[in-house]
């Protein structure tokens, strides 16, 4: 039975008709091609009348088979599926011949572009004659999801779906939730405490009945495929039952260990070995660091265990493994602050007061090492004035190139924050400011009408070695003002250091584990960066927050809402499309040799020991066709993607040197005779 | 060991004391330096500032002389603005194509010819505390500098420009000078400006900008309380010692700060006579200093390791390696 | 990276990128100040670094050459090292330097001066010969500013830290052809 193919031409406005004779294109394709009843040429195919136009002419002249010629079936290969499957025609049946991106585009000769648009379309033509019908397979979603990371981005991801009526797992690799957020003083621009307005959220989530909190945790390995995650859950050992533990914190007031605390007090201040976090940690339980307690170190002590009135303590714990089931993932993982050690001339970690943002905010903090009160490196002295120095390790190529977003606004609030607890005089060293978003140009003037001083210059270095009159004992920041077009150098007493956001130390190990890819700058990649910038590449798993990149937590907020509701219309549909094009192997002609095994990026191929052969998850499988072409006995071949249909395309693409002789057109054949 | 040696100009005459030392302490520690056959002027920064490709040229003749099959592969200059340009060079004729092939040109002019890369541009002191190493040299200590507080002072082209991380020592905040001299057991002080510019040849062209750059060297030198300063490059001898009179005459200073090469204090804590090592041609002399080896040394009191309860200080950031 | 240089404004920028190896990186130039303020020369410069730079994208080929910023440059590398586009700026320095005495702009003569003067030695003898061009320098330089220049010389003579005959190397002829060489194939 030969097949009726409608040829549509697409004008693309002047993208494609403008290098490219689209009639001519649709009158030798009508007139030369074998199987094409009619051909036409239109001015924007993927608009609705261009839909409509395909549409009709399925109806009325009963067209079995489509071929579009227009742009990259990136963009309107589903556009033009849907139209043909409204009408009636499996999707499947459809062919794009891309003339625009990889003709018109890069094309300059007229006569050159219309010829290879003409091969292009020959090829469609023959390919598409050769295409199946498939149905895509349909899976039910686990209505259970994975949120990793506890800061704003994955609470407020994980409250979404919690209070929908969902159950949520969170894993947090710290002893508590909060994450960055919970370490700042105040968030700008309306100066709101971080703490107050964050642990209503965080104990909304130890509460919450849909939420299973694992903290001091980390996923150890996912698998699976969207709807239908296995995840493997490692909770370290809190050496703390938490059946027993009270929260009381005896333990910690007795433990004789005093340590620098490098995570949540950015090591300006101490914690004992056994140790929360913070106050209002949730879940209140303390964890006992191996590395520095006294017991695991030599033996003895067990001072917590002595005073525990509940017998909490247990030395004896070891790690634990939960094995989970959920439909969806979201990664909220979080950012590092980057080390300003890495830009000596700044002088962090040689002259005394210098300090990271960070650490100034813990300085602010009334939980913090000095009580909220702005003190130097003796803890004692205030300062009488600060400089504030922007882009420490941003928009620099040596270290991040890009621009971490938050710094600019960071200034601002610090500079309020120092005025109005100290009245010191504050310099605020910039390229550029940056207040983007609501409210925060309004910021930026109260604090130039709050006396902050700004000179636009990034700063060459800070020095103690004293040149003029006035430097002795402080710290010089010395700057080109450019404004100004002098070099300047102004004393001070404390300096802070905008360091950049970057990503996680182990971001990308991380993101192999959940199949997420990193951008040149370590962020993980969305699925696209203007129009989806919450999914990923990998259906079922999507990014919220900073390690999508830097940003600030209204956005961050905003992501992990977003990925929430991504989530929740999954639940909802209760089932997921998986494309039908998979590879399939046929099972007399595996010989089991396992080759195309350890060659699937996705883990799809799996050994069946009883049967001998090899075997692929349709629902894993991606289409990529690596494993169709590296298997010796050619019994894989891989839907949609048959040696049949690319032999066509490419007979259809050499029309001009083996013209419509010589190749004609197959219609569906049954597979190869076995050898 | 053996290497090609680039001794460049000043070697000659203003850096003589450099010469003379660097040859004393070469065969104690192993090091045969097999100067370059017929060198040429590297052409310093003068060269570069009225021509391109001839100042490429210019240092490219040294490295075709340099290189060879027979020859060894490490080319040292002692002079950091001879080691920068020999550096640039070797490194800007692979990265710049057209450069390269331009300079290549005209070498074959005169019947040379030199492919990037083929040596390691080193300075003397790279090979000393790397091929050599600290813990060799300590073993040759025979009388530890002790007593004297000593400055050690980088200048600026041992170190910069980066040259896609081919420098020698870090950019800002190098170390390599400081652990060389406490080998030999001297007291050293870590002051900030050791890396800033003794003012190159400013000295010629506007003495005014540079009298205040040595001004400032030496006056943070004098605040740390360091008995002398100790240098690797020329220039920056030149500078701050010939032109410390000059410095003392016209901005009203007082200083009295020896400058000698760390070649020369390397002898003298290998036990060799300081007439040996060329020790009494410098402008501000350097004899009251020597005096103060092996002298009584102030004992600090060790640092406290244990806080004390009533010590609110904050801890500093630990910096992490690498 | 391809740039087009049809903007007539852009000829001189042009000019600096293409006689700078590495110089493509100016375009991308922040005006951020790092260089200005790392300079140790900066405060007596008649315009920073980056300045130069702003003028030099606005075509002011004029004041750019006529500036001393370059010549007070002391090529301690701190900007080049420092900035965060990794832009050749002393390597630009250099530059003007070069284009400056080419189109006879600059109006001090004190800096091109000693620069020849060190050339003239160098293309005689192969090596710098310190005595003979203090000498010839300062003489023809404001001598009687340069007082302090004499008893130091002295010293140094004493010292036996300043030979006084130049030294010539053998392969004269040969370096000679290869620096001809290398002008005539850049053209000038």
């Amino acid at each position: 039975m030969t097949e009726k193919v409608g040829v549509y031409i697409c004008h693309c406005g002047t993208n494609i008709a403008g290098p490219v004779d689209v009639e001519e294109v649709a009158r030798w394709a009508k007139e030369n091609l074998d199987g094409v009843v009619l051909a036409r040429d239109y001015r924007f195919m993927c608009s609705s009348l261009g839909q409509e136009l395909i549409q009709e002419d399925i109806k009325n002249e009963g067209l079995t088979r489509v071929v579009v010629a227009a742009c990259s079936p990136h963009l309107h290969e589903k556009t033009f599926r849907t139209a043909c499957s409204k009408i009636g025609l499996n999707p499947y049946l459809t062919q794009m011949a891309s003339i625009r991106e990889q003709v018109s585009w890069v094309t300059e000769d007229r006569a050159a572009a219309t010829h290879k648009a003409k091969m292009m379309v020959a090829g469609a033509v023959r390919r598409v004659q050769l295409q199946e019908e498939l149905q895509p397979t349909e899976v039910p979603v686990n209505p259970n999801t994975l949120v990793v990371g506890g800061g704003i981005a994955g609470i407020q991801a994980a409250l979404e779906l919690a209070d929908a009526g969902h159950k949520v797992f969170m894993v947090e690799r710290e002893p508590s939730i909060g994450g960055h957020m919970a370490q700042f003083d105040k968030t700008f621009p309306t100066l709101d405490c971080a703490a107050c307005i964050l642990t209503p959220k965080m104990s909304d989530v130890g509460l919450h009945e849909n939420i299973e909190l694992l903290s001091y945790a980390e996923v150890d390995s996912l698998s699976g495929f969207v709807g239908n995650f296995d995840v493997r859950v490692r909770k370290k050992a809190r050496y703390i039952d938490e059946d027993a533990c009270t929260g009381c914190g005896i333990c910690i007031e007795k433990c004789p260990k005093k340590v620098v605390d490098e995570v949540f007090e950015a090591g300006l201040g101490y914690r004992k070995a056994v140790y929360r976090p913070f106050p209002q940690a949730i879940p209140k339980f303390p964890v006992i660091d191996r590395d520095t307690c006294i017991y695991f170190e030599r033996g003895t002590c067990k001072a917590c265990e002595k005073f525990c009135p509940t017998e909490a303590i247990d030395f004896e714990q070891t790690d634990t493994y939960l094995d989970l089931n959920v439909g969806n993932v979201i990664m909220a993982t979080g950012y590092d602050l980057f080390d300003c050690g890495k830009i000596p001339q700044y002088g962090y970690g040689r002259l005394a007061n210098v300090f990271t943002s960070l650490e100034f905010e813990r300085l602010c903090n009334a939980a913090g090492p000095t009580e909220g009160h702005i003190l130097l490196r003796d803890g004692v002295t205030e300062p009488k004035s600060v400089g504030i120095i922007h882009c420490v390790g941003s928009r620099d190529k040596q270290h991040h190139a890009y621009c971490s977003a938050v710094c600019c606004m960071s200034a601002l609030k610090f500079g309020h924050l120092v005025m109005e607890k100290t009245g010191a005089e504050v310099y605020s060293f910039y390229i550029d400011m940056r207040p983007l978003h609501k409210n925060y140009e309004e910021f930026y003037d109260r604090l130039l009408q709050e006396g902050m001083h700004f000179i636009r210059g990034r700063v060459a270095e800070v020095t103690d070695a004293a040149r003029l009159p006035g430097e002795d004992g402080k710290l010089i920041i010395q700057a080109e003002d450019t404004l100004i077009g002098k070099q300047r150098r102004i004393p001070v007493d404390m300096v802070i250091l905008l360091g950049a956001l970057q990503p996680r130390f182990d971001a990308k190990e991380t993101g192999l584990k959940f199949g997420v890819s990193a951008g040149l700058d370590g962020w993980f990649t969305e699925r696209h960066p203007k129009l989806d910038p919450v999914a990923t590449m990998t259906d079922g798993v999507f990014i919220a927050g900073t390690c999508q990149g830097p940003k600030d937590i209204p956005d961050s907020v905003a992501q992990g809402a977003a990925a929430a509701a991504r989530v929740q219309g999954m639940i909802s549909k209760g089932t997921v499309l998986i494309e039908p094009i998979v590879a399939t192997i046929e099972e007399a002609r595996c010989s089991g040799c396992r080759i195309c095994n350890t060659l699937c990026p996705f883990n799809a191929i799996e050994y069946l020991e009883d049967k001998a052969v090899s075997y692929i998850n349709p629902a894993l499988c991606k289409g990529c066709g690596t494993c169709v072409a590296a298997c010796p006995a050619q019994a894989i071949s891989g839907a949609h993607f048959t040696n049949d249909q690319i032999f066509a395309e490419m007979e259809g693409l050499l029309y001009d040197v083996i013209g419509s002789n010589g190749a004609t057109v197959k219609s569906p054949q049954p597979a190869l005779e076995p050898a | 060991m053996r290497y090609g040696y680039y001794p460049g100009c000043s070697l000659t005459g203003t850096a003589r004391p450099y010469e003379v030392s660097t040859k004393a302490i070469a065969g104690p520690l192993g090091l045969t330096f097999e100067e370059v056959e017929d060198w040429n002027c590297c052409g310093a920064t003068e060269y570069m500032s009225l021509n391109k490709t001839a100042a490429y040229a210019l240092v490219a003749r040294n490295l075709a002389l340099a290189a060879g099959e027979d020859k060894p592969k490490d080319l040292v200059a002692p002079c950091s603005l001879c080691y920068l340009n020999l550096r640039k060079t070797n490194h800007y004729m692979a990265k710049y194509k057209s450069l390269g092939k331009m300079t290549n040109q005209a070498l074959a002019a005169g019947g040379l010819h030199y492919t990037p890369g083929s040596l390691n541009v080193r300075h003397l002191i790279d090979v000393i505390v790397n091929d050599v190493g600290y813990e060799a040299l300590g073993a040759r200590v025979t009388r530890p500098l002790t007593g004297l507080r000593v400055a050690p002072y980088y200048g600026c082209l041992l170190v910069r420009p980066d040259l896609n991380g081919g420098s020698f020592d870090d950019t800002e905040y190098p170390t390599h000078l400081d652990r060389l001299m406490e080998t030999l057991g001297a007291e050293v002080v870590d002051f900030p400006l050791k890396t800033h510019c003794c003012g190159g040849h400013m000295t010629q062209i506007s003495a005014e900008t540079a009298y205040e750059l040595i001004r400032r060297l030496l006056h943070n030198a004098a605040e740390y309380r360091a008995d002398l300063l100790v240098t690797l490059c020329p220039m920056c001898q030149f500078n701050l010692d010939a032109y410390q009179t000059q410095v003392n005459r016209h901005l009203g200073t007082d200083f009295h700060l020896p400058i000698l090469y760390f070649t020369q204090m390397i002898g003298l804590a290998m036990g060799m006579e300081p007439k040996a090592l060329a020790i009494g041609q410098e402008i501000v002399s350097a004899a009251s200093v020597l005096r103060k080896i092996g002298t009584a040394v102030e004992v600090e009191e060790a640092p406290q390791t244990r806080r004390k309860r009533d010590d609110k200080s904050l801890p500093m950031p630990r910096i992490r390696e690498g | 990276m391809s740039r087009s240089l049809g903007n007539k404004d852009d000829a001189f920028l042009n000019e600096v990128i293409e006689a700078t190896p590495g110089g493509e990186a100016l375009v991308t130039c922040l005006q951020c100040g790092t260089c200005g303020g790392s300079c140790p020369s900066g405060p007596d410069m008649d315009h920073t670094p980056r300045q130069l730079f702003q003028m030099i994208n606005a075509g002011m080929r004029q004041e750019v050459l006529q500036s001393n910023a370059p010549w007070y440059c002391v090529t301690c590398y701190y900007c080049m090292t420092r900035c965060p586009k990794q832009i050749p700026i002393t390597d630009l320095m250099y530059t003007l330097k070069r284009m400056a005495v080419r189109a006879k702009l600059y109006d001090d003569s004190d800096a091109p001066d000693w620069s020849s003067s060190f050339i003239g030695f160098v293309e005689s003898y192969g090596r710098s010969f310190e005595f003979g061009l203090a000498t010839r320098y300062h003489l023809t330089h404001s001598p009687l500013r340069k007082v302090g220049v004499g008893p130091m010389g002295l010293e140094m003579i004493v010292k036996d830290r300043m030979p006084l005959r130049p030294e010539r190397i053998k392969g004269i002829d040969q370096l000679r052809t290869i620096l001809d060489t290398a002008k005539s194939l850049e053209g000038v």
